[in-house]
């Protein structure tokens, strides 16, 4: 029986295991739309943004590893998923984008709502198509999902034209795909794993940097059966936060710019790094030259461009985290002698004399709310058993340091592209993976606000995400550079105090609360959290001179950070609130 | 230093773009650049020619083998090759300098593929020296257009693949 190409889009995201895409309509897309309206197969969430649409897709692939889903139309529809894209291609997020597209006797014609979207996207896409002809449209969507899904994930956008949608052919699901072009690496190579096991067995002072590869291979335990071993403490950058249980007495924390202390030094001062599905971001190394000066580098990386783009590296091993590493454990495994916790003890107890020097830390304060505090406060009540989501700056940092990871999947954030606006939709996407689950946005009055619309997709879909707003009435982390390195000049970071979120959360009908002095915090996040079944906006008014601290200054070594050692004298004055 | 790099790509739109722009967005260095169907119309031979220290070779080689429409990639300025090119000239010479055009174009192997009144136009073909040398002996008499087809290469039989 011959099929539309809409019909044939729908087979395929069956044939996928696709059950929840995320999307707006539009003219060129109406087809496909007529087909969404009673499926029972696909459910469409309608976003308020195009952008939204992405984000929620990107959080749904992050919270659950299989690739997320968006439909939009053609022209701004497209145009607006540029950012969700570039963010998920950053992160190595699996999606499949799907955009309308005016019809093909059309392209090029700069028809209304037309946009070149396969050029628009070609840098920011893993690889993206323009289906010309309906019996091209199954194997490229089986190829689509393949792609984003396998090697290092990322997002593939298929742009597709009105008439392609309407056209009709012999609906065939192919067994295999060609790509000849394409094929990732799994397997790292024995022997330089070998070589790998056999600086491990040299090393004194090793430390493992673990990235988001490790948690996209799904190389937990094996991370912590090697940590474990060969008594090698274990950072993990921002996208790699949960692959190893923060927890864990292993654990150093996060590394980098806003990393910790002891995590930073122990880089500086080690004499191997293992460096695993991590790519040597600046924010994770900062001066390159004078990164990890003493180690000998050993970087395990599926895609082989992160290897040597930026940091000498003398043991590279292109390859899954995951099988690398169960080869690796097992050389070591068989060739161990036993003495780890010897040959480590100094190592060791010279990290927990970091740990001890300088731990994470703040001033907390009766008066006024520590933003810290409040992130510290969701832990506990939480427990660690919830799905936290971040917008991007000082939120974000706050999130990533004073709660603690001890699951993969359970810390979202925006990483590479650092997209303010992430947080929110990604929480949503989250939460419709896992309807069971806390899931918890730590935001900043900024980013909230730029995606913010999407409270009514929350509220509609009954998907009771928890927005905890750290209110300090600025855009905190340019408002901290702009403190730290242009003399206080406040140059557009003010947003005051505006607009009054409860009121914001109340008009989409979801429920507003605010916690404005230190005791209003626990009972807001108890009702917020636990009793409400609805999304929530928590505003809580925050210290808002707070930094994140400790910081490593953009270019410098990564020991050269800084602390907050100004005791804070100066009496501080909160903005009042309506 | 200059490497020449060939690529066996899909024979489809839009793959120059996503070459070119890779070199672009990654403030690499295109200096030419050939395309061309091969004996499969499939596939397309790409040759560039481009330049940067080791580390930036190695990052345009790994960068240009993640495309997914790319299929292979050789640096062959690490391997036995030969390469080619090709310059038509278009040269408007004094009357007493027109003997002089024929009997250089003569020497490099060159043929006269048209002429007028006052001007030959001659094709040569071969590695870059021999056409830089060419144009430069032109110079002087007088160019009035000349195009080069950016570089062609491939290995010799027997170097590894």
């Amino acid at each position: 029986m011959k099929l539309t190409g809409a019909e044939i889009f729908i087979e395929c995201l069956k044939r996928e295991g696709v059950k929840h895409i995320f999307g707006y309509p539009g003219g060129v897309v109406l087809n496909i739309f007529d087909m969404l309206y009673d499926n029972k197969d696909v459910k469409l969430i309608l976003t308020r943004h195009e952008q939204g649409a992405v984000h929620a897709a990107d959080g749904y692939a992050r919270a659950t590893g299989k690739p997320g889903v968006v439909l939009v139309t053609s022209g701004p529809g497209a145009t607006n998923t540029v950012t969700g894209i570039a963010n998920a291609a950053m992160d190595s997020v699996p999606l499949v984008v799907f955009t309308g597209q005016v019809p093909t006797v059309l392209i090029g014609n700069d028809a209304f709502q037309e946009a070149d979207i396969v050029g628009i996207t070609r840098p920011c896409t893993k690889h993206n198509f323009l289906v010309k002809d309906v019996n091209d449209l199954a194997v490229t969507v089986k190829e689509a999902f393949h792609i984003a899904s396998s090697g290092r994930p990322g997002p593939v956008l298929i742009d597709l034209p009105k008439d392609v949608t309407v056209g009709k052919t012999e609906f065939v699901w192919p067994e295999k795909i060609g790509l000849a072009g394409y094929k990732p690496k799994y397997e790292g190579n024995k022997w330089m794993i070998a070589q790998a096991a056999a600086e491990i067995q040299k090393s004194k002072k090793a430390v493992i940097v673990a990235g988001g590869g490790a948690i996209i291979s799904g190389a937990t335990k094996e991370l912590k059966e090697l940590a474990e071993m060969a008594q090698i403490p274990v950072t993990t950058t921002l996208m790699g936060i949960g692959a190893f249980p923060e927890t864990h007495k292993l654990s150093l924390g996060m590394p980098g710019m806003h990393g910790t202390y002891y995590a930073n030094k122990a880089i500086q001062e080690a004499d191997l790094l293992i460096a695993l599905g991590m790519r040597f971001d600046d924010r994770v190394t900062g001066k390159t030259d004078a990164f990890a000066p003493n180690a000998t580098i050993v970087q395990v990386d599926i895609d082989p461009t992160s290897i040597r783009k930026n940091i000498r590296v003398d043991v590279p091993v292109v390859g899954d985290v995951k099988r690398v590493l169960t080869v690796l454990n097992k050389m070591l495994k068989s060739e161990a002698k036993g003495q780890w916790t010897a040959v480590r003890k100094a190592w060791l107890s010279q990290i927990d004399q970091w740990k001890a020097e300088r731990p994470l830390s703040y001033n907390p304060d009766s008066e006024v709310i520590k933003p810290q505090f409040v992130v510290e406060k969701i832990y506990e009540l939480t427990k660690g058993d919830a799905i936290i989501c971040t917008e991007v700056g000082q939120n974000q940092m706050w999130a990533a340091q004073f709660y603690k990871y001890d699951k993969p999947r359970t810390f979202i954030s925006s990483g590479g592209l650092g997209t303010m606006g992430f947080g929110f939709p990604a929480a949503i996407g989250a939460q419709l993976a896992h309807p069971d689950k806390l899931v918890i946005d730590v935001a900043g009055d900024g980013s909230i606000q730029m995606n913010i619309q999407e409270l009514a997709t929350a509220v509609i879909n009954k998907l009771p995400v928890k927005v905890a707003i750290l209110n300090n009435g600025f855009l905190g982390m340019v408002r901290q550079w702009q403190e730290l390195f242009y003399g206080e000049r406040y140059s557009h970071v003010g947003l005051d105090v505006v607009p009054d979120f409860v009121k914001v959360a109340e008009a989409y009908n979801a429920v507003g609360l605010r916690a404005k002095k230190p005791s209003e915090v626990e009972p807001v996040l108890k009702e917020g959290l636990f009793k409400i079944k609805k999304p929530v906006f928590m505003d809580f008014v925050v210290d808002w001179r707070e930094k994140v601290f400790p910081m490593v200054p953009a270019g410098a070594p990564i020991d050269h950070m800084l602390f907050d050692e100004k005791k804070q004298e100066k009496k501080h004055k909160l903005r009042a609130v309506k | 230093m200059r490497h020449t790099i060939t690529m066996l790509v899909e024979n489809k739109f839009g793959v120059l773009s996503r070459i070119s722009g890779l070199f672009s967005g990654r403030g690499y260095n295109i200096e030419s650049l050939s395309v061309g169907e091969t004996m499969d119309p499939a596939y397309s031979q790409m040759t560039v020619v481009t330049s940067g220290d080791d580390l930036i070779i190695e990052q345009i080689t790994k960068q240009l083998n993640k495309l997914v429409d790319v299929i292979k990639v050789t640096d062959v300025t690490e391997f036995e090759h030969v390469e080619r090119e090709m310059v038509l000239i278009k040269v408007k010479p004094k009357a007493e300098r027109k003997a002089e055009v024929l009997s250089l174009a003569g020497i490099f192997r060159g043929r006269v593929v048209d002429s007028s009144e006052d001007t030959y136009t001659i094709e040569v073909t071969g590695d870059e020296k021999k056409i830089d040398a060419f144009v430069n002996l032109m110079t002087p008499i007088g160019i009035k257009e000349l195009v080069r087809t950016g570089k062609v290469a491939i290995l010799r039989e027997g170097m590894k693949k």
